[in-house]
This record gives structure tokens, sequence and C-alpha cells, in this order.
């Protein structure tokens, strides 16, 4: 806007030049790329308003952060494994033989100016990256904002958190330290334990024998250039999809499956958003600022002899190493003269299983509800209680395994032994998710039973009063028609009555889903009804 | 040398007697002890020149405070291992860093106040000493941390590192015993460990790493602490990933949701 | 309360024509009827002009402030250069640098956000949904448009063609995949595998030193971490080492369990065994001195040295392979043969 200003004052044309100058500017973008269309399309598109509907945002606004430090260290990592002597100012190393990669990384952080800066900006914003995307994917699934029309976009969000796992991953292993190199160590021995193709994968993969001299530019390939562009491409498709499908919505007063109720894209949604973005970015830089993240000057250049304590991958690799460290001894056989690792090939495949069935859930539950219709309005997690149910056992489930990540830390902050640790943890993988499946279930319809009394009762004033005939009576305040809403604006599923066909009998497939569904759907609380109001809430 | 006939005759039969373990010790220890004897001048210079004094003062302390677990002669009892040949380097570092006399028999000796002063651990010291060679209390030379850090380094990696964690955080071992921390422990602590090998830890005698070996390993970790620590910031304990995942998930992620929770949140 | 068999339910069978089955969803015939947007309270920046201008002026500074944290963060560039060798100019670098963007970043970030909260235009706005599917002409329109591709090339007619395109398509790629093979030098990894660098003589030595080890220097209690001596004429030092790293300890002789077949391979209690997990491959180099435990960091995998490395706990199945040594007319230890069978993680050919 001062631009424009200063540049219609020095023609002198009057107040109204500003807006002179952006129309014409307009109109010749407009006549190149017809973005009249597109401006008027989304320029006023609602988005509704609520935090938890952000959590995608930090996602992104973190890749953002993730690209810009990434892009200024690849000016000055070098990623080959040729050995050199190091010369930096790191006076330990002074001399001592080391990869190219760890050196210039080491040179990024020590010699130069805001090297550090931008390292630390970048493995943060790594973590947050994927933990966002992790809380969004809760968030997601506790809503049921995964049901049609929405399935192909968690589809390509779980995408997008697969290939942030990988990008991290990657990105782990580039400075060639002791923590990263034994990482690699893991993941070549997890790769030669894949029966028949293993050995020959690792050894194409390290070209060689590990850890070879090729490992880290071919990660480097991955990192900044194969894995990215899948990112972004696949981003850009769930954004796509997002605008398409518009976002949903709590379920309120005025907001219905068939409106958006929000604010507008312009000015409102821009400059909250925009602002946000900012926030994160800056977040993130105070973050990097006072707090030190992968110390590599203390790991020093890989070598496969020595090994830290503590020795662990990030934060969401964890429940993978989690899982290989569950394993009871003596998984592995040999059979018809081959060796079959269980104790690695157990954890990948039930860690296969979980991820799958993360993957297909949206297409499981309409499977069982059989419910074609588009839903817009967002489920209170209270009103899905087996879904909800459901989440709940798969976050703990993750969790234990994410604690088993770091079963030494927690042996040794809590003054337990580490197999006691570990046993613990064994036991809790299976009890853990059936505990939180049932306590949870058990709380939704509790929070169900306790808003239908609400909706039909109002609510407990605290005020006793005494009747004529010596009783004490609490008065309840009365909802007004707004409150209730809110409360009794939902829809139920009741299990699913299996009729034979048109042949008299009935498919297998028609009783599984019959006893899914009931499983689903045998406890409901039906919302309340202005039947049951009139009749003052009696039942 | 009594506990050494009965646990071969144990063996023989096959069983395990519980002293087994504790006469293991004495053996080991007279073992290392009597390298020393052969090959550290310092060591036996040292215990001849103690005081008297300091010896009656010191076995009256033992007396009363160590007798019961290691037995009136320091020869050792079921509780307690024979302290024959420790050294005053051992009886400095467990009586110097609290871990003896023991709050309760556990996996493992925590590290706690010390209860006596340096005199009186001084006093001990030289009576052990006193009782047969063994390690003695480090010269100051190897302690200012004047040594080669980068040569340290490379050791501390290969020896050290594995149990006690590349930041010296510290990390777990078997059944409930545990590396301890080394941020913040004194050069002659370290040292000291490294030559007697305190419970678990195993014994880096001079023919392993000399004392100059040793002496750099302090140097690396004082420059480590002092220097190498908080460049970045804050360090989160040196823990590793596991306390930066932690981190990011209550701190980071924490602080941007309530960031979101302002954003949407209607200004009155 | 719970109702056990609520409204009618519309069957994903008795679908009417045209509508969208609602599957097993309860359709109540009577329900509560949504009551429209709530009454619109305003904000005190549209009430009270001055709180309004205020507002304003806050926007404004947080924005100024942002330009002069972007000015602080140039000038910390410059007046906290890097010493080389000085840490604490670095940290001082990081700190002071990291101080300016990030309030800069805050500044601009929070400005936005304020203003959009206090400034803009308040309420609530309301667009209509409509069906994310295309409306029957333009679903018919875009049938139609495959409908003639079909016709006007001939591909659901012409097999032959469909079918020989589909082969090629299928076969293009496979001339990529067989291109991955360079991506290690053709030798067997098995046989790689199979070998490490110790033989008959090669003398124990420390690492990361080199110098080679006296039987005398190993005191009970005592460890050693260990590589061939003759690493350093390896062609590709890392990779030797991988499957080269020993761990020496020394243990009472009667503490010693051995079988009959390994009788000879310790010498007067002094152990080699490799440091390479056989789970996946960390090294096992935690040595507790009184239980003879080795424990893995990486995966808790614990190896009893008195047995033989024997797992006692933790996902590794197979011992640690123990090293044949004894000792050279010199009195420095030395292997008598290589590993007996390969060392570090299973492998599918490894049986």
């Amino acid at each position: 806007m001062t631009t424009a200003e200063s540049t219609a004052t020095k023609s002198g044309v009057k107040a109204a030049g500003g807006s002179k100058f952006t129309s014409a500017a307009a109109s010749y973008l407009d006549e190149r790329t017809a973005i009249s269309g597109i401006t008027k399309e989304l320029g006023r598109k609602i988005f509704p308003d609520h935090w938890t509907f952000m959590l995608g945002e930090v996602a992104i606004y973190s890749l953002i952060a993730i690209l810009l430090s990434g892009t200024f260290l690849t000016l000055f990592f070098d990623p080959t494994m040729t050995e050199v002597h190091y010369d930096g100012s790191y006076v330990p190393f002074k001399g001592v033989e080391m990869s190219a990669a760890y050196s210039s990384t080491l040179n990024i952080s020590f010699d130069i100016r805001g090297g550090l800066l931008m390292r630390q900006v970048h493995h943060w914003a790594a973590l947050l990256f994927v933990a966002a995307i992790g809380l969004h994917m809760l968030r997601v699934f506790f809503n049921g904002a995964f049901r049609k029309p929405r399935e192909l976009n968690w589809v390509i969000g779980f995408v997008l958190f697969i290939l942030a796992m990988g990008e991290g991953f990657t990105g782990y292993s580039l400075p060639d330290d002791l923590l990263s190199g034994n990482g690699l160590r893991i993941i070549d021995g997890m790769v030669k334990g894949i029966p028949l193709v293993g050995t020959w994968v690792s050894y194409l993969l390290f070209g060689g024998e590990f850890p070879g001299g090729v490992i880290v530019p071919r990660l480097y390939s991955l990192h900044i250039l194969l894995l990215p562009a899948i990112l972004v491409a696949a981003l850009g498709l769930h954004l796509l999809l997002m605008v398409i499908n518009k976002h949903t919505q709590y379920g309120g007063p005025g907001r219905t499956n068939d409106n958006v109720v929000g604010v507008p894209v312009m000015p409102n949604f821009a400059a909250k958003a925009g602002g946000f973005f900012f926030v994160v970015f800056g977040v993130i830089v105070l973050i990097s600022t006072f707090f030190t993240i992968n110390p590599i000057w203390n790991y020093g250049p890989y070598d496969p002899a020595p090994i830290s304590a503590g020795t662990q991958p990030d934060w969401y690799i964890g429940f993978l190493d989690g899982a290989l460290r569950l394993v009871p001894p003596g998984w592995e056989v040999v059979l018809w003269n081959h060796t079959y690792s269980f104790n690695i090939l157990a954890p990948m495949i039930i860690i296969g299983i979980f991820i799958l069935l993360v993957l297909l859930y949206p297409f499981i539950e309409i499977w069982v509800t059989g419910d074609k219709r588009e839903h817009h309005i967002a489920d209170r997690p209270r009103n899905a209680p087996v879904r909800t149910a459901i989440g709940a056992a798969g976050v703990s489930f993750y969790a234990v395994l994410w604690a088993a990540g770091g079963s030494d830390v927690i042996a040794t902050h809590f003054h337990l032994t580490i197999e006691a640790v570990t046993h613990t943890l064994q036991a809790l993988l299976i009890l853990a998710p059936i505990i939180a499946f049932w306590i949870t279930k058990r709380v939704c319809i509790s929070l169900q039973k306790k808003d239908r009394e609400v909706a039909l009762h109002g609510y407990e004033s605290g005020r006793m009063v005494r009747l004529p005939g010596g009783q004490y009576h609490e008065v309840h305040q009365p909802l007004d028609d707004y409150e209730r809403w809110r409360l009794v604006d939902y829809h139920d599923y009741k299990p699913l009555m299996i009729r034979p066909g048109a042949d008299g009998k009935i498919k297998f497939s028609q009783r599984l889903r019959a006893v899914v569904s009931r499983w689903f759907f045998e406890d409901r609380i039906s919302p309340a009804t202005p039947k049951e109001l009139e009749q003052g809430g009696h039942h | 040398m009594q506990n050494r006939n009965s646990t071969a005759a144990r063996r023989a039969s096959g069983r395990r007697h519980p002293l087994a373990s504790v006469a293991l010790i004495l053996i080991g220890l007279l073992t290392t002890g009597g390298a020393y004897a052969l090959l550290s001048t310092t060591a036996s210079a040292e215990s001849s020149s103690d005081s008297s004094a300091a010896i009656t003062e010191g076995q009256k302390l033992f007396a009363a405070n160590c007798a019961t677990c290691h037995g009136v002669n320091a020869a050792g009892t079921a509780e307690g291992p024979s302290l024959y040949g420790v050294g005053s380097a051992s009886v400095d570092f467990q009586m110097g860093t609290g871990r003896m006399p023991l709050a309760f028999q556990g996996p493992q000796g925590a590290q706690k106040p010390p209860q006596f002063t340096q005199t009186q651990i001084d006093a001990v010291a030289a009576y052990i000493a006193s009782l047969a060679p063994g390690p003695a209390v480090p010269d100051e030379k190897w302690l200012d941390g004047s040594g080669d850090a980068a040569a340290g380094l490379e050791l501390f990696r290969i020896n050290c590192a594995m149990c006690h964690n590349i930041a010296g955080a510290g990390g777990a071992l078997t059944e409930g015993k545990y590396a301890p921390a080394l941020q913040g422990v004194e050069a002659k602590y370290i040292y000291e460990a490294m030559v007697t090998g305190p419970q678990n830890m195993p014994v880096f005698s001079d023919l392993n790493l000399t004392p100059q070996d040793k002496a750099n390993i302090i140097s690396y970790l004082k420059f480590q602490q002092e220097n190498a620590s908080g460049v970045g910031g804050v360090d989160l304990g040196g823990l590793g990933p596991v306390a930066e995942g932690l981190f990011i998930w209550i701190f980071g992620l924490g602080a941007i949701v309530g960031v979101t929770i302002w954003i949407t949140a209607r200004p009155n | 309360m719970a109702k056990k068999d609520g409204g009618s339910a519309e069957s994903e069978l008795a679908t009417k024509d045209g509508a969208v089955s609602a599957g097993t969803a309860v359709i109540a015939a009577e329900v509560f009827q949504n009551p429209g947007m709530p009454p619109h309270h305003p904000r005190a920046t549209d009430q009270d002009p001055k709180k309004e201008k205020a507002a304003a002026r806050r926007v404004g500074g947080l924005f100024l402030l942002s330009v002069a944290s972007s000015i602080f963060a140039i000038v910390a560039y410059v007046i906290f250069p890097i010493t080389p060798g000085n840490l604490s100019s670095v940290r001082l670098n990081n700190l002071f640098l990291g101080v300016g963007i990030s309030l800069a970043l805050l500044s601009i970030g929070i400005g936005a956000i304020y203003w959009a909260k206090n400034l803009m235009k308040d309420g609530e706005w309301t667009e209509p949904r409509h069906p994310t599917r295309g409306s029957e002409e333009t679903r018919a329109a875009a049938a139609e448009v495959f409908k003639l591709g079909n016709e006007e090339s001939g591909f659901g007619r012409r097999t032959l063609i469909r079918r020989s395109l589909i082969g090629a398509l299928v076969v293009a790629p496979l001339p990529a995949v067989v291109m991955l093979r360079d991506l290690a030098p053709a030798a067997d990894p098995v046989a790689l595998l199979n070998k490490t660098m110790w033989a008959k003589g090669v003398r124990l030595s420390r690492d990361p030193d080199g110098t080679p080890i006296k039987a005398s220097d190993v005191t009970i209690g005592s460890v050693f971490h260990v590589i061939p001596d003759n690493l350093g004429d390896a062609e590709s030092r890392l990779d030797e080492k991988a499957k080269a790293a020993v761990i020496l300890m020394r243990l009472d002789p009667q503490d010693l369990h051995v079988s009959e077949e390994r009788k000879d391979w310790n010498y007067q209690g002094i152990v080699a065994y490799s440091k390479i997990c056989t789970h996946v491959g960390c090294p096992v180099a935690l040595a507790e001195q009184h239980t003879h435990h080795l424990l893995c960091p990486c995966h808790q995998s614990q190896f009893d040295i008195s047995h033989e490395a024997k797992v006692i706990f933790g996902p590794a199945k197979r011992p640690l392979p123990q090293l044949p040594i004894t000792v050279d007319d010199e009195g420095y230890l030395i292997a008598q043969s290589d590993f007996t069978e390969p060392v570090g993680p299973s492998f599918w050919e490894r049986a």
C-alpha cells in the first residue's frame, strides 16, 4: 500500500491514486491469469474458527520453517563420507579423521554465524512438525472428521504422516555422528532380518558392507529431493481436497450439515492464519535460541565400536524402537536352513497391522454403519462412544510402545529395574488398550447420560428450596434453546438387523457386519426429544 | 585366604555359597592390589608414609562405622566385601561421595551427602591402606584438567560413554543398577572410580588407561561441562532424544496450542 | 434410559430411489429444531472508540517492535562474531541472533492476530454447503466424455491394442529395477558377512590407539575394548571395524563356565567376545564387573559372560560369538583364528 501511495503522490494523482494502481495491477494480472475467478470463489470463503482446527496449520507452518532452515543448511552441508581431517574451531576434534558430512555439520554449528541456530530450528521444527501432524490426526479421528466425503483426505494425511517420519529419519542420519550411525546400524540389522531379500537389500542400500561410504549421500538425495517433492505434492492435494470438501464445523445453534459458519478468508482468516504462521515460526526460533537439540559435537564421528547410553531415535521413531525392545527372548528360529528373525519380524508385522488399521479405519466405520451420507458436523467424542474408545485404545497402544522406546530413561529416573520396566510394558501393551477402551466407553456414555439429564431438566442451580410439605428441593435452571441444542444435536446408530437376501440366505459378510455393528452400537444413548421435554423429562 | 579355600570346596560340590561372590571380589581386589604393589611405586610410598596416628584414628572410625558389614579386621562378611587391597582411593571415593556407609542394602549404593569430614575419611583411608597395598588417592597433577581433551574425548567414547552416556548424563544397567551421571562430579572421584572400579564398574587399571589417559578423560569432561554443554542453550540434562521429544510435546506444542486457544477466543 | 430400539432407521436395502443410504442411523420422527444463530454481542473495541484507538496503537507498536528486533538481529550478527576456538562466542551469537529473529517473528504474528481479533469486522458469516458430487448434468457430461473417448479410440473394442499396451507399460519399468543392481559392488554379501579381519596370530590391540595388549595387562575386573592389530591396513577401516570390534574381560577362571569344545578359547580367564549385538548390531559394551553381564544400550539384550555370553534378557536370541584367543611368544594376546560363526545380526542365509 505504501509503495502504491508513494507512486501515486509522485505522479500527482490525488487520493484515489492508490486504488487506481492496485486496480491496474490486478487488471494486468487477471488479463494474464484469470485470477479474478479464483479470488471471487475463494476470497470470501468461510472458515470455521476453532482452536482444534488450527493443528494442521501448525504442521504446515513447521514445514515452512523446515524448508527455509533446511535450504540454509544445504548451502554449507557436504553430504559425502569422504574421510577428512577436521580443521574447524572445535578444539577436541582438531586433526581427527571424520567424514566430510560430520565435519561440515560441525562447521555449520561452530564456524558459521547463525548456523547453529538454523540447525536447531531445522531439528526442533521437525520434531514439532511430526507432533503437530499426530495431534491433528487425533483431532480428526475423535471428531469423526474422516467420514464421507473426507475418507480420501484421511488417506492422504496418513501418507503425509509416513513421509514426515521418513524425512525425519533420513535427516537424523545425515550428520554421520555416533548417534545417527548407531541408528543406521539398527536399520541395517532390521533390514537383514527380512526373509529372503534382507541381506541383499542391506548390501545394496549401503553400497556394500555396513557402514560403507555411500549411505549419507544416498539418504541426502531422498531427504532433500525425492521425499520433500512427494510430501509437498501430497500436501497440495490435502489442502485442495480440504477446500473442495470445505472444513468441518462443530455443531451449535445456526450450524447445520448444509452450511459453514465462520469467518471469511479475506481478511479475517488470512490475518489470523498469516499471523499464526509467524507465531509458530517465532516459537520455533525461540526454542532453538534457548534449548540445545542434538549436540552432535558430544557424540563424535561415527565409529562402529563405541556407543552412548540413551541411544534413542527421535520421538516419532521411538515407538518402532520400543516395539523392538519389548520382544521376549528367543524369538528367532532356524527352519530349513534359513534364519527367521521373529524378534525383528514380529514388531514389524504388529506395527504394520496397527498402521494399516489407522489407514483403513474410515472405511471400516462406513462399512459398519452403512451410512453413505456426507457428514460435515464434527462429532463430539462422547457422542460416538465406541469410536472414541477405539481411539483411546490405539493411543494407549502407541503410548506403551513409545514409553518402551525410553524404558532405560524411565528405569533410571524412577529408580526401577530395566527388567521390571520391560516386563510391565510387555503386559501393558496388551492390557492398556483393553482398559483404555473400557474406561473411555463408560466415560462417554456417562457424559451422554449427563447431557440428556441437563437437556431435559436444566442445570443444577445449587439453590435449595423448602417445599410446603417440608421437603427440600434443588432448583434446576432450565436451558435456553441455544444451550439445549448443543446437547441434543447428534445422530446415533443402532445395531444392524440382518435380513435374509432375495434367496433367503444370509451372507457371511452380513453376519460379520452384524456382529461388529452390535459391538459398536449396542450401548447407546439417544438424544433427548421435544416430547420427552414436554413430559417433564419423565421416562 | 580361608575364604578362598572354602569357596573352592563349595564349587567342587556344585553349589554356590553366599560368601562366594564376596570371596571372588576379595580375590579380584587382591589381584588388582598385587599389580599395584608391583607397578605403582607411588601407592606403596604413600601408604608407608602415612602417620601412625592417622591409622589409629582411622581404625577407631572403621570399627565404629564400617566393621558391621566389612568385619572388624576389614576382611569382609556376608554383608560387605573385604577391603584388603582396595587402597585409599577406594575409601576416599566411597566415603567422600557419601556412598558409604550404605543407607540400605540395594542393587547399588547411591551418592548422598558425605557423613564424615575429609580428615576422618583420610584417616580411614590411611588405615585401609595400611592393611594391604592398593591404589592411592591420585596426585593433584592428574586432576587439574590440563590434559589433552581431544585424546580424552576418544577414550571417553570408547571406554565410558556406553554406560555414563556421551554427555555424562548416566544410564541404566541391569537389575536396577545404573551408571551415575558424571556432571558436576569432582575430578578426584572420577579418577578414583576408574582405578578402583566401584560396585559393578570395571577397573581401568594403569595398564589399561595410563594416569595420563585418565587425566585426559578428566580434562575432556571438564571441557565438555564448562564449554560445550550450553553452546546451543539449555541442554535438557544431556539425555538425548527422549528429553527432546518430551520437551517438544509438552512445552513446544503446549505453547502453540495455548496460542491457538487465544487466537480463536472471542475478545469481550 | 438407553433406547435399545429407537426410531425408524432407514435400512440400507430399503433406500428410496436416488437418496443416499443412511445405513443404520437412527432417524427420529420428532427432534429438536435448530434455533438458528444466537444473538451477536459487540466487542469492547466496537463500542468504545478509545479502546479501538488503543488497540490500533498496540498493533502498530508490535509491528514497529518487529522492525526493531530484525535490526537488532542484524546488529547481533555483526557485533557477536564467532571467534575460532571460543565456544562462548558461538553461544552468544546463537543467543542474540535467536532472540532478535524470534522477537521479530512473534511481533508480526501477535500483531496480525490482535488486529484480526479486535479491529477487523466482527461476526459470524454463513455460507451454504453443497453436496461434493457434481450435479447430475455434469456427471452425465463426464460419462459422455469417457464414452466418446472409448468409441473414438476403440480402446474397449480393439483388444489387441489394449492388451499389448498394458503389457508394454508393465514391462517398461523393469529396466529401472534392474539398474539398481550396481548400487553395490559385484560381490557376494553372504561371503563378506562370514569373515572378519581376525585370523590366526592377529594381535588384540586397544581401541582406538591400536597398541597391543599383554595378557598380564588384563587384571581381573578389567574391560578392554579391542580391535585387530592390523585394522589400520584395512581398505575400508569402518566396515572392518563394524565386524571385528571385540570386548575383552578377565574373570576368575573358576567363574567361567566353559563348554568342552571351547576350553582352549580363553587364556587364564581372559575371554574375548564380539561386541556386535546379535539382535540388530549395536555395540554391546556395557560390562558389569561382578555380575559379568553385558548389556546392550539399544534394546537391553543382556549376555552372561561367565556362561559363554548366553542371552539372559532382551530380544536377542544368539550368544555373542566368542573369539578364540591365546598368547604369543612375547606375551601379547593373539587370536587363534577368525570367529567360528558370522558376527552381528541374523540374516536369512546365516543358518
